[in-house]
């Protein structure tokens, strides 16, 4: 009985995953998990589903949601980034001296920051691919150095783009609130709308991003058909390192500053939202729309529960609970349809 | 099919392109490994529009020539020519090219992609900028590559979601879309159904009227007459002799296979009395497609021989009957008790220890001395309050085990990554008798051990069924099972298909139960009580 019902499951998945590359089944638990502590909060407190509340959410799935992205297609290859927060940091601070310090004029600024990701992801990249050390460790390695290189470009202190306004209005602007009032979303928002979209097409269009779910899904078989693995892991890694360096963009915008001692701990978050988006840690699997929506869960999380007014202490014990379940209930799914 | 032109119905061809020329001609090719001559000096031709089967034991050499035709690895000594002319095969990717592909046992699929991107892996068509992937393309192109092969798959399912039979259609597919002229098959109907395996059989005939030369790897001796033109047998790394289908006796190839000395099984030195206790009685075990309904007893004081192929599901029953991987369905009965097994630690309480054909993963702690390997399993009973090991029992624990068992080891200290494969399988062995283990089941006790050592082996198992354990031995050395055991099962397919004393059996016996089908001995049986 199980059998046939799971056989007709399969070919609708089958149809529908051409759009987005992934089971449907691995999204809807996510997304069903995303309206479902929508349903909760807006339950629990009115204020939850006002425009302000909505657009504060939105605002704060940003940075996350980007390095999200880039660790996405890193977690697809069966690898992983722990450097993504701290290069983040360290693309911003690059950011900060070359307009604030030196006086470069923004775009070469901004430019600098995403090679400065770039070229952290290519460390790593050519760490894990040439040098064959585990990614675990390489990508340590880098988040340590970036830390280190941080602060010493700093000087360990905060960088202000006191003279150059245009780089905070970026992304805190809103060109929609400029047409619709009443709707101020900040462009931040639309930054990482943007990126997703750009990291789907990588992912689900492009060479690299077929190579990215081979090397996952079975790395040996794609070297004996004579595929250059080393090449397109590296290049996977950089593709991450340039999504750190965008976060790094971003977050410097939001603070109008670079602040060298951020930084840590943002890619465990980054890491939980690909997981509870449904990408499997053991590679081979996994989509943007499902990290988009992880994103989302981790902050409409933290969101709800900081207004029903729940100590930051427990947000944490919850979020850390939520991680485990989302994981756990695809270790379920998988399980049946084995 | 816009290529069904004016060459007339491929059916006519067939007779002419037999005939022709090789396609391939392997000429003295060697292969070593670490510490092994894989293949020695052998020579081998494929010609177009062939079946040629390569048949052997296990180890015999087989894949290994094959996976040098197919560029896996990078022949010692010898030629290669392809159409007459020499060539170099440094990658697969370059066998590709030329038109050899090969399609492995353990297929070589990405489960997560697509057909289509399978297919075309490494060869994308690449759309705008040269960076977007075109799949439509390649669906296409997929599309009618299976609809060559008549097997309906579309082209964008994903392949895990594929039957084991449909993924190996991919496989052919994606050597068709190298306009394969050579294609070589390991073992392709291990894992079919009978059905499936008529299908298969239907496509290949197919393939050798469009002029494809075909190598066919297997072990199932009965398929040879149904399918292939030509069979070489290979024996030790050489070719023993390459002789036409249509004229050999399946029982002289079986003789070709396992060579002229013929392995009479030596007396065992302490035969078991058939009255003895059955001390493991295991009553129709099945789990999924590779154990079913295995039922067999074992006796106190018992070497109980388990012969079979690669494949068989020998280790399967073991690993079931272990607690490893337990099984859907069956009973274990352990000295007359009906027992539950759900662990590996369930098994041990029974006093079931499993010797894994792996012993370096599975068996031992490379990394700790000879002591600590020895009392690892019975570690509950050297303990003092609190966790507290006490050293000097183990000590003396693991001094009188060395001595009992002649570890060959400067001391208990020695770490075990620095004794020999021999010893090291003596100390697994003294971890079993330590955590008072007496349904001893050894798999592959042997492999990787040098011949003397090989003896030694030999001994301690005699001794330990003196002491009133009870053996079971897989081993796929026919020789080996022959002087060890007292009685010997023979699996195939996940089933007994023969059970008989060790006295009186020969290699050819056992070979005969190991390649039948379906339960049958393959032809002339001999007289024996089949057991299903």
């Amino acid at each position: 009985m199980r059998q046939t019902a799971i056989a007709v499951g399969a070919g609708e998945v089958a149809r529908r995953e051409s759009i987005f590359h992934t089971a449907a089944a691995r999204k809807f638990l996510a997304f069903g998990g995303l309206i479902g502590l929508a349903v909760i909060f807006s339950l629990a407190s009115p204020y939850f589903l006002t425009v302000d509340n909505v657009i504060g959410i939105l605002l704060a799935t940003t940075v996350n949601g980007v390095l999200a992205l880039g660790a996405t297609f890193v977690i697809i290859t069966g690898g992983i980034d722990l450097s993504v927060g701290t290069v983040m940091t360290m693309s911003a601070v690059v950011t900060a001296v070359l307009i604030s310090v030196w006086g470069l004029p923004v775009p070469l600024g901004l430019l600098g920051g995403l090679a400065t990701g770039a070229l952290a992801g290519l460390v790593n990249g050519v760490a894990v691919s040439k040098m064959k050390v585990p990614p675990f460790v390489a990508t340590l390695g880098v988040m340590m150095a970036a830390k280190g290189l941080s602060l010493i470009a700093s000087g360990s202190k905060p960088i202000y783009f006191s003279a150059t306004p245009v780089v905070q209005s970026l992304t805190m602007d809103s060109a929609v609130g400029s047409i619709i009032p009443a709707l101020p979303v900040p462009n931040a928002v639309f930054f990482l709308f943007g990126a997703a979209v750009v990291a789907s097409v990588i992912l689900t269009k492009t060479i690299l991003g077929r190579y990215a779910f081979a090397i996952g899904s079975n790395e040996e078989a794609i070297r004996l058909s004579g595929v250059s693995v080393d090449l397109w892991k590296a290049s996977v890694y950089v593709v991450c390192g340039v999504f750190s360096g965008l976060a790094g963009l971003i977050i410097a915008s939001r603070l109008n500053s670079a602040q060298p001692a951020l930084g840590a701990g943002y890619e465990l978050d980054a890491i939980a939202a690909v997981v509870i988006g449904g990408t499997s840690l053991s590679g081979g699997e996994g989509s943007i729309l499902g990290t988009v929506i992880g994103a989302f869960v981790m902050s409409v999380l933290t969101n709800g529960l900081r207004i029903l007014s729940v100590a930051q202490e427990w947000q944490l014990v919850v979020t850390g609970g939520i991680v485990i379940a989302a994981v756990y209930a695809d270790v379920l799914r998988r399980r049946r349809q084995r | 099919m816009a290529n069904a032109g004016p060459h007339g119905p491929s059916g006519t061809t067939q007779q002419a392109s037999v005939s022709c020329e090789p396609v391939v001609s392997l000429q003295g090719i060697s292969k070593h490994f670490p510490g092994v001559l894989a293949v020695q000096n052998v020579s081998l031709d494929i010609r177009p529009g062939e079946v040629h089967a390569l048949v052997g034991e296990n180890g015999a050499g087989k894949s290994t020539l094959m996976k040098v035709l197919a560029g896996v690895y990078r022949k010692d000594a010898g030629r290669v020519l392809f159409k007459g002319r020499e060539v170099e095969i440094p990658s697969p990717r370059a066998a590709q090219q030329l038109g050899i592909s090969m399609i492995h046992q353990d297929l070589s699929l990405m489960p997560h992609l697509t057909v289509a991107q399978n297919v075309f892996i490494g060869r994308e068509r690449r759309g705008g900028l040269g960076l977007l992937v075109d799949d439509r393309r390649i669906n296409g192109q997929t599309e009618q590559l299976t609809a060559l092969l008549h097997v309906p798959v579309d082209p964008r399912t994903r392949v895990s979601q594929l039957t084991i039979a449909k993924q190996q259609m991919v496989e052919i597919a994606r050597a068709l879309s190298f306009n394969a002229e050579v294609l070589i098959m390991d073992e392709p109907t291990a894992a079919l159904t009978a059905t499936e395996i008529e299908e298969l059989f239907h496509i290949i005939r197919r393939l050798r009227a469009q002029g494809v030369g075909m190598v066919y790897i297997s072990h199932r001796l009965d398929e040879l007459k149904q399918i292939s033109d030509r069979i070489t047998v290979m024996r030790d790394g050489r070719t023993v002799d390459t002789v036409p289908a249509a004229d050999v006796a399946l029982d002289d190839v079986i003789r070709m296979m396992v060579g002229r000395t013929i392995y009479q099984s030596a007396p065992a030195e302490a035969p078991a009395p058939a009255s003895a206790d059955v001390v493991l009685d295991v009553k129709h075990l099945r789990r999924g497609n590779v154990i079913k309904d295995v039922s067999f007893q074992l006796r106190r004081g018992e070497i109980l021989g388990f012969a079979g192929l690669m494949g068989a599901g020998r280790t399967e029953v073991m690993r079931a009957i272990f607690g490893a991987d337990p099984p859907d369905s069956g009973e274990i009965h352990v000295r007359g008790r009906r027992v539950r097994i759900e662990s590996p630690a369930d098994a041990v309480r029974w006093g079931i220890g499993y010797l894994s054909e792996d012993r370096k993963r599975y068996g031992l702690a490379l990394g700790m001395d000879v002591e600590d390997n020895l009392v690892l399993a019975a570690l509950h009973r050297f303990l003092a309050a609190l966790g507290w090991v006490r050293r000097t029992a183990t000590r003396s624990a693991a001094v009188r085990l060395i001595e009992r068992l002649g570890i060959k080891t400067p001391g208990p200290q020695q770490l075990v990554r620095n004794l020999s494969g021999g010893t090291q399988q003596k100390v697994v062995v003294g971890k079993w008798l330590l955590a008072d283990a007496d349904i001893l089941i050894f798999d592959e006790p042997t492999r990787g051990i040098d011949v003397g050592a090989k003896s030694e082996i030999y001994r301690l198992l005699n001794d330990l069924v003196r002491q009133g354990k009870s053996i079971i031995v897989v081993s796929s050395e026919l020789p080996e099972i022959l002087r060890v055991s007292h009685r010997i099962v023979v699996m195939c397919e996940g089933r007994i298909t023969g059970e008989f004393p060790a006295a009186g059996a020969t290699q050819e016996k056992i070979m005969r139960y190991a390649a039948a089908r379906n339960g049958g001995p393959a032809p002339s049986a001999a007289a024996g009580p089949v057991s299903t």
